[in-house]
């Protein structure tokens, strides 16, 4: 386990030194952020003088390496819009997406694996198939479009659910959590389910292929003639083997969520990382975009490892594979 | 003594949208206490469905249509779920095919055992390891105490078939329906758990009923042999009795395709033809087409007919005690 560990976290190094190249010349292409700085009435001494305080005078390998260097201080720059610490920033804002994100989890797995789970033991039932239409709308629907659609319904015609923002939160350890408040879990219904509806597709169609496999399996037959309860079989003996695909399919697909929460943010105006990254871009502030972006990649490379790891806590043959040989 | 159980005309079928395709028709035998039935026949023939019509664990579209289940003269297939649930295990249980498959992959040999004991007694932590300890351990298994924490891809195929023997045998059930356990193991580990078997349903009393294609298994195993053929029993009968004078001309066959050591010159006896499918039955007797002894009469369905002491065969022309 420790070797394994220790390779992938070799290999997690390997892919963030090359995105912190892609992502720092990328960056660097597009646009001059000198021009968020000047006034109007700056002339080429004003100009100069704020070149050289970006550092942006020297050439462009000195400022990859002196990013580099502070960037294994855990320094990633200040944030030329707001003129604070870039990560600081990311931080700030991050409770408010991670929270959107874990609530979008939630409703996936505690709607999808039940519904999934149903379609798989009466597949032939209009229930099921209700089930699995109902899937292949979320999967295919765009996001953004879900969004809009909910506001103009829900908010707009009906006037049952705010759309702006995260309404009224709790501090809880440093962290400003809205689902504590009964305003905050009102604000939050709407994103969540919108940013939820492609993971709850993919869950309850993982749920229900497990489903048709596992139940006609040797084990399950061997469980119900050993007169153990349905209750029981359903809930452990099957669940644990069609638990494996969907945990790994949902780790993957967790960092996505975290990242591309980009378009449901806009759409509902929630203070979190996407709607700064989204701002960020508008402004051309360098920093705070290498800063997402790299914290972006460092978070998708924790997040597979930890799947990894999950996935052979759920699945024996994996955690064991090592002895036999 | 009144039988264990009693099979009277099970009728089981498939049905799709072509209509019932008969998987089952007309299968009837008892088994008293401890007595060891070897259900015996080629794929297809409907000895694997008689075992799961009995617990009622066939897979949809099958169904059992007819006939009765008497396990001590009452009747399973009027059981609610609740109460057939409650059969199953403690006092019918079954064991599989293969080993690699009948035991789930995930949880622990302990984790198995003790969802089969809970399913059927209320017991404490202490107990439930006792009895599992105890009950691997029966079954001949090094180290029972290690096991327990142990995944079923740790065991060998007889190591597991094993485990399954021991939860099967958790609840000292009535009777204990055996499919084919040994035919995906290696010769050796095979007469292993044959002994095994033979020797725990001998100690408790235990009928059982050993499933499977290979006549020589059951020739050493069984006390007597049903022989079914395309969904119905066509000879049943002690086991000396069918194996050395058979009365119906498929289980002469049968035997006569067994290999038999010191006759290695001779050509080995065949069955000429196939099974017919069961969605092309003919009206009469199913082995007709192949029958060597068939004559118009057997156009038609011949019924069960004593054919010495007990003995049964469907059969108009039999080999022994009738008129033939």
């Amino acid at each position: 386990m420790a070797e394994f560990i220790i390779r992938r976290a070799l290999q997690a190094l390997l892919v963030l030194l090359v995105m912190t190249l892609l992502v720092f010349f990328g960056v660097n292409v597009i646009g001059n952020p000198v021009y968020i700085f000047a006034s109007s009435e700056c002339d080429q001494a004003c100009l100069t003088a704020i070149i050289e305080d970006l550092g942006l005078d020297r050439p462009i390998w000195q400022q990859y390496l002196t990013f580099l260097g502070n960037l294994l201080q855990g320094d990633l720059g200040k944030s030329f819009t707001h003129g604070i610490p870039a990560l600081a920033l990311i931080f700030e804002r991050l409770p408010a997406t991670l929270e959107l994100a874990f609530a979008a989890l939630v409703l996936a797995l505690g709607a999808g694996l039940p519904l999934g789970i149903y379609a798989g033991l009466r597949p032939e039932g209009w229930g099921a198939k209700l089930i699995m239409a109902f899937s292949m709308v979320a999967f295919s629907l765009p996001v953004f479009w879900i969004g809009l659609i909910m506001i103009l319904v829900f908010s707009v015609q009906l006037g049952w659910m705010p759309s702006v923002g995260r309404g009224e939160t709790v501090d809880l350890g440093g962290l400003e959590l809205s689902f504590l408040t009964l305003d905050g879990l009102h604000h939050l219904v709407m994103p969540a389910l919108t940013l939820s509806l492609i993971m709850m597709a993919m869950v309850i169609r993982l749920a229900r292929a497990g489903m048709r496999e596992v139940l006609f399996s040797d084990y399950i037959k061997f469980a119900r003639a050993s007169g153990i309860r349905e209750s029981r079989i359903l809930g452990v003996h099957l669940l644990k083997n069609i638990l494996i695909p969907i945990v790994t399919v949902l780790g993957m697909e967790f960092g996505g969520v975290i990242a591309f929460a980009v378009v449901v943010e806009s759409i509902f105006s929630w203070p979190g990382v996407g709607k700064m990254l989204i701002d960020a871009i508008a402004v051309l502030d360098r920093p705070l975009i290498v800063a997402y972006l790299i914290f972006v990649v460092f978070m998708f490379v924790i997040l597979n490892l930890l799947v990894d790891i999950l996935y052979s806590v759920l699945d024996p043959r994996i955690r064991f594979g090592g002895q036999e040989r | 003594m009144a039988p264990v159980l009693d099979l009277k005309a099970l009728n089981t079928g498939f049905f799709t949208a072509a209509g019932e395709i008969p998987a089952l028709r007309d299968v009837s035998f008892s088994l008293g206490r401890g007595e060891i039935l070897g259900l015996v026949g080629e794929s297809g023939s409907g000895k694997s469905l008689t075992g799961f019509s009995i617990t009622r664990l066939i897979a949809a579209p099958g169904r059992v249509t007819g006939g009765e289940v008497l396990l001590h003269g009452q009747d399973l297939l009027r059981l609610g779920p609740e109460a057939m649930r409650r059969v199953r295990g403690a006092k019918v249980a079954m064991i599989f095919q293969d080993p690699m498959m009948t035991l789930n992959p995930v949880l622990r040999i302990g984790t198995q055992i003790r969802d089969a004991l809970l399913a059927h007694e209320r017991l404490g932590r202490a107990e439930v390891r006792a009895r599992a300890i105890a009950a691997l351990d029966q079954v001949g298994i090094p180290s029972p105490e290690a096991r327990l924490k142990a995944y079923p891809h740790q065991l060998s195929g007889g190591m597991r078939q094993r485990v399954a023997i021991a939860i099967a045998l958790l609840h000292a059930p009535d009777l204990v329906i055996a499919d084919e356990p040994t035919t995906a193991l290696d010769v050796t580990i095979q007469g292993q758990i044959l002994a095994l078997v033979q020797r725990l349903c001998r100690e408790r009393g235990t009928a059982l009923i050993w499933i499977s294609h290979d006549l020589s298994v059951v020739a050493g195993l069984a006390d007597r042999i049903a022989v079914m053929y395309a969904g119905r029993i066509v000879e049943i009968g002690a086991v000396d009795d069918l194996l050395d004078d058979p009365a119906h001309p498929y289980t002469q066959g049968l035997i006569a395709s067994v290999p038999t050591p010191g006759r290695r010159q001779a050509r080995l006896a065949q069955i000429p033809g196939r099974m017919p499918a069961l969605t092309d039955l003919p009206p009469g007797c199913a082995f007709a087409p192949r029958c060597p002894r068939a004559q118009a009469a057997c156009e038609a369905m011949p019924a069960m007919t004593p054919a010495g002491e007990g003995r049964m065969a469907r059969c108009l022309y039999p080999l022994t005690g009738g008129a033939a």
